[in-house]
């Protein structure tokens, strides 16, 4: 049968000889293996000072984006939801009223746009789904909380503020292989 | 006795009994930072500087924790058990010398707190005691899982003792006296008895394991075959008075090691300093510290890397191994001493 590793040993039941059976060569041999690891570098992050780096394509707590003009890019075209596994997301759309333009990017907009973060399971899926680039997963984490009903994240948790420095950077999401991917004409949710 | 001297080893008691439960009090901390640093880890280090409040905090929540007596448990011994261990370990630093003789008003003290000429059999007699506190502890508790755990302690004790003793033989031979002052200033410069008895001082030293009931050898608590072996029923500071007998037990026989087999407080080379007698007993002490703590550490270095006996290999290690290396150690060491005087 192949190996698995090359670290694998066949286990033999013979007898242990006098000397292994006082134990004492072994115990040696890895009473310096454990000492070797005492002067070695901690591997232990502080976690309140020290915070580990996340990789640049982490898939943290979802924004929705507004466009450069602070408008809410969503258009609760719904596919977000759809595409989720583990449906968590849930909007509500409505129609954009006059004297709204400056608020609403397109004719039709979410009212509600929750997403249930129990159920979320960070697949990135709305990512990709989403045909305006309205929704992304961040770096950032989601809270801990108390009761399960706050973990249902509404638009006030959810959209990134209007203050240009207060934006949240995904820039290093859109990599050109997403950007391509969303170019795709034959895929359908990018018609 | 006269009063100044009652006043210094009376001062010298409580000095050695607070200096007792320190060390022990800092074993703990230092067993985790060991622990830690071996498994590459950082250890304590929120409370206070690296984390040495952590005793302390420890400490105070042992006294903070519900103390639960257990309905069926037979009270007296109940408490006894713990008393017994605590009271047996503090009592055998009586008798090590820790360190030479101080000179004060043209008087000369010892700093031993009592010499007595039969020192070794002392620290067996209370070392053998201390078994009934865990014996009682598992007894008491009224409890199937305590009874086995304190059953396994009983017997890993009994079955250590003998080779521990055969080994102590050898060295009686050849020191001719049981009194540990004695012992120790035979063994000036480098005369260390660990160089003529290396066999008996590794029977010894594992030995010692054993009856500190530390790892390897730490049979007696065991999470998960006895939920927590003999102090399963114990709680609060019952129980921090259980693992705190360990860790004096540690530190005391750390010093025992140290005083048979390493020299004790002398140190070599110390002569040719040319210093006054009683700036030389006090670096002899700190260097008996030295070598005591170079043992507390090299328990913890064994725990962390050795995994625990199974009962069986536990005793054979002990009926069928350390004890006729023992007996064959002890022969070897009388013949020699015969053919010394013969030839």
């Amino acid at each position: 049968m192949e190996k698995l590793t090359g670290r694998s040993k066949v286990v033999s039941n013979k007898k242990l000889s006098f000397w292994e059976s006082i134990y004492l060569p072994a115990i040696i041999g890895g009473m310096f293996i454990t000492i070797k690891h005492f002067f070695r570098k901690k591997v232990t992050i502080n976690v309140p000072e020290q915070t580990r780096k996340r990789s640049d394509v982490y898939r943290g707590m979802h924004v929705l984006k507004r466009d450069d003009e602070g408008r809410e890019r969503c258009t609760a075209c719904g596919l977000c939801a759809l595409s989720c596994p583990a449906e968590a997301i849930t909007m509500v759309a409505a129609e954009r009223k006059p004297g709204e333009e400056h608020l609403y990017r397109e004719e039709k907009y979410a009212t509600i746009y929750e997403i249930n973060m129990l159920r979320c399971i960070f697949c990135g899926d709305c990512e990709e789904a989403c045909p305006k680039e309205a929704i992304f997963l961040t770096d950032r984490l989601v809270e801990s909380e108390y009761k399960r009903k706050t973990f249902i994240y509404g638009k006030d948790l959810l959209v990134e503020p209007l203050e240009k420095d207060k934006r949240i950077d995904v820039s290093k999401r859109q990599t050109p292989e997403v950007l391509e991917f969303k170019k795709n004409k034959k895929l359908t949710h990018n018609k | 006795m006269e009063f100044a001297t009652i006043l210094f080893k009376t001062i010298l008691l409580f000095v050695i009994f607070v200096i007792t439960l320190l060390v022990a009090m800092y074993a703990t901390w230092a067993e985790r930072k060991v622990a830690a640093f071996i498994q590459d880890r950082r250890g304590p280090n929120r409370a206070g500087p690296m984390g040495l409040l952590q005793p302390l905090a420890d400490g105070l929540k042992m006294f903070m924790k519900e103390e639960i007596i257990p309905m069926t448990a037979n009270r007296v011994l109940f408490i006894m058990g713990p008393s017994i261990a605590m009271t047996t370990a503090c009592l055998t630093g009586a008798i090590i010398p820790w360190g030479g003789n101080l000179t004060i008003n043209n008087k000369i003290y010892s700093l031993q707190i009592t010499d007595l000429n039969i020192g070794i059999l002392y620290i067996f007699a209370m070392v053998s005691i201390g078994v009934y506190g865990i014996m009682i502890g598992g007894w008491a508790s009224n409890n199937k899982y305590s009874l086995l755990g304190a059953i396994r302690a009983a017997s890993q004790m009994i079955s250590y003792e003998l080779a521990m003793g055969l080994s102590i033989i050898t060295l009686v031979l050849t020191t001719g006296t049981l009194s540990l002052s004695e012992i120790v200033d035979q063994q000036q410069g480098w005369h260390w008895n660990i160089f003529y008895h290396p066999l008996g001082f590794i029977i010894f030293l594992i030995c010692a394991f054993a009856e500190c009931n530390r790892s390897p050898f730490d049979l007696p608590e065991c999470e998960t075959e006895l939920i927590g072996g003999y102090h399963t029923e114990y709680s609060s500071m019952k129980l921090g008075f259980y693992l705190f007998a360990e860790y004096i037990n540690m530190f005391i026989s750390a010093a025992v090691i140290s005083t048979l087999y390493f020299g004790g407080y002398h140190m070599p080379f110390i002569h040719h300093l040319d210093l006054s007698p009683n700036v030389m007993t006090l670096i002899g002490s700190a260097f008996f510290f030295l070598k005591i703590f170079f043992f507390i550490f090299l328990f913890m270095w064994v725990r962390w890397t050795l995994p625990r006996f199974r009962f069986d290999q536990l005793m054979n290690l002990g009926w069928k191994r350390l004890l006729p290396l023992g007996i064959i150690n002890m022969f070897i060491t009388a013949l020699i001493i015969l053919l010394n005087e013969y030839l």
